[in-house]
């Protein structure tokens, strides 16, 4: 049996999607995140079924609008769409077209839709005249840790040239030329997800995946209005990181092999899919992965209140941020730093500047507060 | 990029190139990778500009490289009158005397061919107007110094190094991210923004960087562009005339004066970032390296490697401080990233950036900073590093934000810190147990 | 992040308490400042959904969008802020003091300012969005808005941007200036959570400020602070009533929409007010007033600027106008670091642990010392200090001291525990220092690379002749066109 198999237990693993991917580069140090990531495990259940659930949510308003900015901009053939990229491309109107890649007919698997896909942008790539297209619903696939993950980008335009561009539909306003700076990476982060993903498979195709253009083009309403408006936003960076991320999945094992043999997160789902492993010894196994927990996890991770907790019961430095645990000079925990900041502690090997300085700074603090 | 040509005569089209475009282009701009011979081509181009007759001005950043200017101008062009604005504090150093005219106005200096001056100090001057301009390290020229002065003049050069680091504030510029002129951009950065057809040119061959270092600079922090070394591999060598003791110090002195390069790599430690076994490593290989009594073999010729050949560099001022007050020979210098920009040295010594850190910061990695520390030395270049960057360097969590319309920077700082990794890895010496 | 203030978060999770992390307070307080707090619609940017807002503790107002895609009652709401807010802006401009200047005519200058105060720096955000979204609309034509409306989209420009000021206090964010005066045992990405870091703060009896902060995150029982509602709250209890709202039009679904969206503000309200009180319990550094000084002075030229009938401001900065913020933050910056460290023993022990700074006892003083010859002979008084602090200062570098202001000296040796460093400024004029100007021996002092030095930059050139460098010159202002359906703030 797969090592990674026993660990998730009698379940499919949970499919990643780009949001999920492009997360993989949040916190790379951290074992517990690879190896259930790798593994294709339930976070989300995991960390509700040990009596931390995330700290997410999404308002209804949020998706909602999200939805309709979408449906907005793909209106009447993607009318809205064409003539900004028209615009930002120089897309000619006149040969401009739209496809349909999700119009298969019935209710396809994603293997059906994603071949389907793929035979379409194999003949647009092979299909050298200058005809603009347009391709919405295409469903990508990326291989993550030998599982495929289907990838369904908002749409794939096909530009005067022969160059393809990801489009990414976003519902947060770019105002007078500025967007949350947050919320921009998370979409560039993504987007560079689908760049890979059309790379690979036009390399698989034998075209040049260089004809993949890595900048992607953003779509945002503008200012306080409906209108949208496209940027071009370069994922080079992104891409990079995707790649490294992508390559360390694949190494692992070596942590895997390294844990016990009898490991598992397995939920034990009963029929109707509620869990019935006892709490505590999913506890014990999540534990056996050691995590490297942060503060920044508590927007990026759905087990990060299980960290936290961990992380205070241990007295971890790592509970007030990397700031302070780089500025502490690596010591681990509170009692220690505490102890060498005020004697009791005598320091251990290669701590002797770390004592002296929080010594200094005990000293200073007593004497002006 | 050819490698047929010889590198002078590579080096001597584009400057040739340079020249020819200065009076078809309102702007000209010419990056120039470590030591690839910046100085000479505006010193060149100044005596250029000047014998059309019409005058100069020339900007630098810093009074120590207008001083610099005005020694190299009045070496290379005897008869050029020089004028220096300066400030009326300005003492005026041995080097320079009789070689300018002095003032803290325009008015003052008579009616010289050159006029060289801070930016700062240009900024103040004021009253006419320049055909000509040649402003150097441009890329170190915040933008909103460049629109305090660029009304002076009508057209300008501007050189400059892309690799080194970008200039800086202790505000926060968020609100005028991806305008053209945003003020916390380089000089160059806004001037090409809103002149995207002026001409770059780039200088191909670093005199400085020795065969040895300049394909693994080049590839870690001008990886589009380019560069080669001017000199052929052994070509230069360095020797020590005074025995060594066969301590891991020497065996890193020697491996640097063999290769070029040499790791010394103190055991895997989350630090204080003024490290005490680092620092005093740095202080002892400084020491150890001026006892055995170094010799440099260049195109120069033979020639010791005396203590101001020598520099130290590291990212922080503590640090710095730290290995000053670590015991350092008597005219080694001793900086940070930021203040050894544009200097050159024979050998030197620096304190990696992320040594010791258990997470890297954007300030840790910011090629800039690992570019001018590791691109300041014509012989040999000694790092000082704990273990388990490659760890930090995986473990980094990717979270930056992106501004809309500001151009992505290349290289990454990640992907630059990680070459020149790859390469110190060949010249790794483990550092002896201290006690 | 600094050794002490890492010390001070271990601290404060040792003692289950936040431990201070200044010894006076750095933010200027008003007597009457106005609590706004700003909540928008989840996935919208710049739909607001309410404000609670006021200057009494008692008596917050409420302003609600029942349903905040309604642009007609967006517009109606933000009448409503205006009425609220521009007479507390007004009733502050009518007290001016007349301020002498050397070397240029007197001026008039506010008394006092307004002060708004806001939970935290996504709300100081959003206030600026508003201000955005608002501050274009014309009361005639098309599109006409009440002619408070875009005059509140100036006011909440203005002092929106002021806020990024260094060392301005016309708009604070709670969280910012608590984070400032106090450590808690937390992140400080957790410090963003206005109830969880008055939990750490000020718990209530019985409890640690730990599990203070714990029971914080709890949404049900804090609601999040804004200027985004808890996702929660949107799906259970706001979408229904605005849904009802929007079928019926009623004034019964109206104060349904309103009484949910009070229970999510009236306990950041609280939370506000005890913000406020923490705040007010610390002594004011003496940099407060200077700095609140500045706040007035920008308060009442701004005023002037209106009265004269300035077009609003502009959505960008142009390149001159970006220029000269920077150099005036930049100064700003600068000045604030260095006051905040003469203010407050606690914020200059930082920079004694780093060796910016030093503290000891004179060791050696030398009042009398001269350097030069004849003409040029100038007063150059020696000190010496012992010290046990890691002074990490190099030779030459330049000092001021809290002790005495507005002096600076110079660095000339570090031998051990002894720093000697000479006076050369502002210790009087001629060959006699003024009494009391040299520290004498045996007297405690402090030095630090820190000065307040006000060096004006150079000008830069007006607008209209920006140079080619920087684009040329900027179109000139115009007003927008009446027909702009693309800024229907929809």
């Amino acid at each position: 049996m797969d090592p990674l198999d026993r660990l998730r237990g009698p379940v499919p693993p949970r499919p990643h999607d780009a949001r999920a991917i492009a997360a993989l580069a949040a916190n790379p140090g951290c074992a517990r995140r690879a190896v259930l990531d790798a593994a294709g495990i339930d976070k989300d259940a995991t960390a509700t079924h040990l009596g931390f659930p995330a700290p997410f949510g999404q308002s209804p308003f949020a998706i909602t609008r999200g939805n309709a900015f979408e449906a907005l901009v793909k209106e009447s053939g993607c009318a809205e769409l064409l003539r900004m990229l028209r615009e930002l491309l120089g897309l000619p109107i006149a040969q401009a077209a739209y496809t349909d890649l999700g119009d298969v007919g019935g209710n396809p698997s994603a293997h059906l839709r994603h071949s389907h896909t793929r035979g379409l942008l194999d003949r647009a790539a092979r299909d050298r005249d200058d005809a603009g297209t347009l391709y919405d619903h295409p469903l990508l696939r990326l291989e993550i840790a030998g599982q495929s993950a289907y990838l369904e980008p908002d749409v794939v335009a096909f530009q005067l040239g022969g160059r393809f561009h990801i489009i990414e539909i976003k519902s947060f306003a770019v105002v007078d030329g500025q967007a949350e700076p947050d919320k921009v990476a998370a979409a560039a982060r993504q987007a560079a997800v689908y760049v890979l993903a059309l790379r690979n498979m036009l390399q698989e195709l034998g075209h040049d995946p260089g004809r993949v253009s890595h900048e992607v083009v953003l779509v945002c309403p503008e200012n306080f209005a409906n209108r949208p408006a496209a940027t071009l936003v370069d994922v080079r960076r992104q891409l990079a990181v995707l790649r490294r991320q992508l390559a360390r999945m694949t190494r692992v094992g070596s942590i895997v092999d390294a844990l016990p043999p009898g490991l598992t997160f397995d939920l034990a789902r009963d029929a109707d899919g509620a869990p019935t492993r006892p709490v505590a010894e999913l506890r014990e196994a999540v534990r056996g992965v050691g995590a490297r927990y942060a503060p920044d996890c508590l927007s990026t991770c759905d087990l990060c209140l299980f960290c936290r907790d961990e992380a205070a019961a241990e007295g971890s430095t790592d509970l007030l941020g990397r700031q302070v645990r780089d500025a502490l000079g690596g010591v681990a925990t509170v009692p220690e730093a505490l102890g060498l900041a005020d004697g009791s502690l005598p320091p251990g090997e290669g701590q002797e500047e770390i004592a002296r300085l929080l010594r200094l700074a005990d000293r200073i603090y007593a004497e002006v507060s | 990029m050819s490698t047929a040509k010889p590198p002078a005569q590579e080096a001597a089209q584009v400057v040739d190139a340079v020249l020819a475009d200065l009076p078809r282009h309102r702007g000209v701009v010419v990056d120039s990778p470590p030591g690839a011979g910046k100085s000479t081509l505006v010193v060149r181009a100044a005596g250029h500009l000047a014998a059309t007759g019409d005058p100069l001005m020339i900007v630098a950043q810093t009074n120590e490289q207008v001083d610099d200017l005005i020694v190299r101008l009045a070496e290379e062009h005897p008869g050029l009158s020089v004028g220096r604005l300066s400030a009326a504090d300005y003492a005026v150093p041995r080097r320079v005397e009789g070689k300018a005219a002095i003032g803290t106005k325009l008015p003052d200096l008579g009616d010289p061919a050159v006029v060289v001056a801070t930016a700062d100090k240009w900024a103040w001057a004021g009253g006419r107007t320049w055909p000509w301009a040649i402003v150097d390290e441009a890329y170190q020229m915040r933008s909103d110094k460049l629109l305090r002065v660029a009304g002076l003049f009508e057209r300008a050069l501007f050189v400059g190094d892309p690799g080194q680091l970008d200039p800086f504030s202790v505000v926060d510029g968020e609100r005028w991210a991806g305008l053209s002129w945003d003020p916390l951009q380089s000089a160059v950065a806004v001037l090409l923004r809103h002149n995207p057809d002026l001409p770059v040119h780039r200088l191909p061959v670093s005199w400085r960087l020795p065969a040895s270092a300049a394909p693994v600079v080049s590839e870690a922090f001008y990886p589009f562009t380019g560069f080669r070394a001017g000199t052929a591999p052994g070509e230069r060598r360095l020797a020590y005339t005074a025995d060594g003791m066969r301590t891991a110090y020497d065996h890193a002195l020697e491996e640097a004066a063999r290769s070029g390069w040499a790791l010394y790599e103190l055991p895997s430690r989350h630090t204080v970032r003024t490290d005490a076994e680092a620092v005093q490593a740095v202080a002892v290989l400084a020491t150890r390296l001026l006892q055995r009594a170094p010799v440099a073999f260049s195109e120069r010729g033979e020639r010791p490697v005396t203590a101001d050949r020598v520099a130290v560099g590291a990212a922080h001022r503590d640090q710095v401080a730290a290995i000053q007050a670590a015991g350092l020979p008597e005219g080694v210098t001793v900086d940070t990233a930021n203040r050894l920009q544009g200097r050159e040295y024979d050998v030197t010594i620096i304190l990696h950036p992320l040594s010791g850190r258990r997470d890297a910061t954007a300030f840790h990695l910011e090629s800039g900073r690992l570019c001018v520390l590791t691109s300041r030395h014509r012989h040999a270049c000694v790092v000082v590093a704990r273990a388990g960057i490659p760890e930090l360097l995986d473990a980094h969590p990717s979270a930056e934000t992106v501004q809309l319309n500001v151009p992505v920077k290349f290289p990454d700082g990640w992907e630059a810190n990680q070459a020149v990794l790859a390469h110190l890895s060949k010249h790794r010496v483990e550092a002896a147990p201290l006690r | 992040m600094s050794t002490l203030a890492a010390l001070a978060r271990l601290r404060a999770l040792r003692d289950g308490t936040a431990q201070r992390l200044a010894t006076v307070r750095h933010v200027h307080l008003s007597e009457r400042p106005m609590v706004l707090i700003p909540l928008r619609l989840a996935g919208e940017a710049a739909a607001p959904l309410a404000v609670m807002a006021g200057t009494d503790p008692a008596h917050p107002r409420l302003l609600v969008v029942p349903q905040p895609r309604d642009r007609d009652l967006r517009f109606a709401f933000a009448a409503e802020l205006a009425e609220l807010l521009l007479p507390y802006i007004e009733s502050l401009q009518k007290d001016t003091e007349t301020v002498e200047r050397r070397g240029a005519e007197p001026y008039e200058r506010c008394v006092d300012a307004p002060q708004l105060i806001v939970p935290n720096r996504g709300a100081a955000a959003f206030v600026q969005l508003l201000g955005r979204s608002t501050r274009f609309r014309r009361a005639e034509g098309p599109y006409a808005v009440h002619a408070s409306v875009p005059l509140l989209g100036r006011w909440l420009t203005f002092l929106a941007q002021r806020g990024r000021h260094p060392g301005s206090s016309l708009m604070p964010a709670a969280t910012e200036a608590l984070s400032l005066h106090w450590a808690t045992g937390q992140s400080a990405l957790e410090d963003a959570n206005l109830a969880s870091l008055i939990g750490w703060i000020d718990p209530p009896p019985g409890m640690t400020g730990a599990a203070a902060a714990r029971q914080a995150e709890d949404p049900l029982i804090w609601p999040p602070a804004g200027p985004a509602s808890d996702p929660g709250f949107d799906a259970e209890v706001l979408a229904p009533a605005i849904r009802a709202y929007e079928e019926t039009r009623t004034e019964h679904a109206e104060a349904r929409v309103r009484e949910a969206v009070r229970s999510q503000l009236e306990p950041t309200w609280r939370l506000m007010w005890r913000a406020v009180g923490l705040l007010a319990a610390l002594p004011a550094g003496p940099g407060c007033a200077g700095r609140w000084e500045a706040d007035r002075a920008a308060f009442t030229s701004f005023a002037a600027q209106l009265a004269e009938g300035a077009p609003p401001q502009p959505r960008r900065d142009g390149a001159v106008g970006a220029a000269s913020r920077l150099a005036r933050m930049e100064r700003a910056q600068a000045s604030y670091d260095a006051q905040r460290a003469y203010d407050d023993p606690l914020v200059m022990a930082g920079y004694r642990l780093t060796g910016e700074a030093f503290t000891g006892t004179v060791a050696h003083a030398d009042p009398e010392r001269t350097e030069g010859e004849g003409r040029g002979r100038k007063l150059r008084p020696l000190v010496t200090v012992r010290t046990t602090d890691p002074v990490r200062l190099a030779p030459g570098t330049r000092l001021g001291t809290p002790e005495r202001r507005g002096q600076q000296a110079e660095l000339v040796a570090i031998d051990g525990e002894h720093v000697t460093l000479k006076i050369v400024k502002g210790m009087g004029r001629g060959m006699a220092a003024t009494p009391g100007a040299v520290p004498g021996v045996g007297e405690r002092v402090c030095y630090a690379a820190l000065l307040d030095d006000f060096q004006p930059p150079a000008a830069l050139p007006p607008p209209e002749e920006t140079p080619w460098t920087h684009g040329g010159p900027p179109p000139e202002y115009e007003p927008p066109s009446d027909e702009e359906p693309d800024e229907e703030w929809s």
